[in-house]
């Protein structure tokens, strides 16, 4: 696609100049964390080209925490919730879909109250409900509030939608009770929508900290994020080097399959978006 | 399917998310209105009855309105600026600038890192003396600042970071929403002999206000329910200078343990989203009328 307003010249140095200048300033963060986390403490402002590479503030810093642990912890909270969302979505967003019963527009709306009270605003009465059911201060008390996503359920209801009702209904001739349409026709049709909402489900708990924090209170429970924080603002002394370089730890795994899979992230967080 | 195996069917399979979504979502707000009215419980005494006594507090209480004017400030100049600069970006990595790929990932990395994460960064490169931005304003002769440590800047240093982090997730769906737009608009623009400016603000824009009213609600959402880093980089302080209200919702439940307290505050933000959920459809009705 030709641009008509493509610009030219000058201008054009201008923006790109401009452009890249933002770029560079956005990389900025993070590429001075890089700098500090790989060289040893006393270049951790020094910028010189001669200072040497060290994985020592690495070594360190999962020494110094049960780093170990925290990222078993965080990869089955992720996993757990995404499974748990995965299935409750679908099923409801099968039902708002497909089927005709009383009540369906005063439910659907009441679920997407939840899109504007998401749990992280309830975290006085979430605690109180998770005391109550004894479930504090576990993996399954951190996932449990987001389970039931108000955001999964519009995503996949405009999804099915879509789908032809004649394909439907030759599953249905051919013998297909409801569950097994849903499994053969709708599921597999939704596959790309399923892709884009895991991406934005996973980062999103991956990087989740404030009702993590609240309702976890020992290593066997706390997610990397709280993991980070009680680490950082522990009493070992403030050495930057050895914390950034725990803050990498933290991040990189997602970051690592952002940069491997850039464009189905992009792409998943644009489908996400547009209702 | 007969009607009543289509209710029995309808009603199955809404009923796990439905419980679910009841006891972590409906349960707690209609608990935290209830809640509001009550006493905080202390070891052998119950909760009692005590009727707006929570919201006559919250009404004297000066960092209350401290924590709700700070978060107003903090929506005012979060938004704006993330959303503006959310579209420069897009603009740009959609055009045939030189390493748009580069740009784009550039832009939208500070989206995938975790909130906890960038602001242990963002607190070293705000470390006074021995942090990157004083080394940087050193060389230009400026003298030493407490940035996080001062009432007057630390405000200012929170909201660099969540336009830093937002911006580039902003970016996406305006991206979305500008690739998505008819080629032959600008054609027939420029036929007309419509300047690039005028372009842009007569039909681009008009055409992006779906996007941007979606990504609006996001913004405002989010300016009232991110406060990860404040948690990390100045707890509040200094002098209540970043309070924001639920970072104070947390203090209060969680460093305080004053739960009907909390729930009153709660109540407040709760009141804050609605308004933002009702002028959402009300400007729906009204304005954006392209699809």
């Amino acid at each position: 696609m030709t641009h008509i307003y493509a610009t030219r010249g000058v201008t054009r140095a201008l923006e790109t100049g401009g452009a890249w200048l933002l770029g560079v300033l956005w990389l900025l963060p993070l590429l001075y964390a890089a700098w500090t986390a790989f060289h040893p403490a006393e270049f951790s402002t020094r910028f010189v080209p001669t200072a040497p590479l060290t994985l020592e503030n690495f070594e360190k810093a999962w020494a110094a925490a049960p780093f170990a642990r925290y990222f078993v912890n965080t990869m089955a909270l992720v996993t757990m919730v995404l499974a748990a969302q995965l299935v409750l979505v679908t099923l409801a967003a099968y039902a708002f879909a497909r089927f005709e019963f009383p009540g369906r527009n005063v439910l659907f709306a009441l679920v997407l109250v939840q899109l504007m009270v998401m749990p992280d605003v309830l975290i006085v009465e979430n605690y109180q409900t998770m005391t109550t059911l004894g479930l504090k201060d576990t993996i399954l008390a951190i996932g449990l509030p987001y389970m039931a996503s108000a955001f999964g359920i519009f995503l996949l209801r405009q999804t099915f939608k879509t789908v032809p009702r004649e394909l439907d209904e030759a599953a249905r001739i051919e013998g297909c009770g409801p569950l097994a349409v849903l499994w053969k026709v709708y599921v597999p049709l939704a596959r790309p929508v399923y892709l884009a909402y895991a991406l934005v489900s996973v980062s999103y708990h991956w990087n989740n900290f404030l009702w993590p924090l609240i309702i976890t209170n020992s290593v066997e429970s706390r997610p990397l994020t709280v993991g980070l924080q009680v680490f950082s603002s522990g009493d070992q002394g403030i050495d930057w080097s050895i914390i950034t370089a725990a803050t990498l730890l933290t991040a990189a795994p997602l970051l690592l399959a952002f940069l491997l899979f850039q464009r189905q992230f992009v792409q998943s967080f644009m489908r996400a978006g547009i209702r | 399917m007969t009607r009543t195996t289509q209710w029995f069917y309808g009603w199955l399979l809404l009923l796990p998310a439905a419980a679910l979504l009841a006891l972590f979502t409906h349960y707690p707000v209609v608990a935290t209105l209830w809640h509001s009215f009550l006493s905080t419980p202390k070891g052998s005494r119950p909760a009692v009855w005590v009727g707006l006594d929570n919201y006559r507090q919250l009404a004297e209480d000066p960092i209350f309105w401290q924590a709700l004017v700070n978060n107003l400030w903090f929506a005012l100049g979060t938004i704006p600026a993330s959303i503006a600069l959310a579209l420069l970006m897009a603009v740009w990595v959609n055009g045939r600038l030189a390493g748009r790929g580069f740009l784009r990932l550039a832009y939208f990395t500070p989206t995938v890192l975790p909130m906890i994460a960038v602001a242990n960064i963002w607190l070293f490169f705000y470390t006074p003396e021995y942090g990157l931005l004083e080394k940087a304003l050193a060389v230009f002769g400026a003298g030493t600042h407490n940035w996080l440590g001062s009432k007057n800047t630390a405000l200012a240093c929170l909201m660099v970071v969540t336009v830093w982090k937002e911006a580039g997730f902003f970016m996406i769906f305006y991206l979305a929403a500008l690739q998505s737009m008819s080629p032959y608009l600008a054609e027939a623009a420029a036929i007309e002999g419509a300047s690039r400016g005028h372009f842009f603000r007569r039909v681009t824009f008009p055409l992006l206000m779906p996007t941007t009213l979606f990504v609006l609600v996001n913004a405002v959402i989010n300016a009232f329910r991110l406060v990860d880093h404040v948690v990390v980089m100045t707890r509040g302080g200094p002098d209540n200078a970043t309070a924001l209200l639920l970072y104070y919702i947390y203090a209060i439940g969680f460093r305080f343990w004053d739960s009907a307290y909390a729930a009153a505050l709660t109540m407040v933000l709760l009141a804050l989203l609605a308004a933002a959920a009702l002028a959402q459809f009300w400007f729906l009705e009204r304005k954006v009328h392209y699809q």
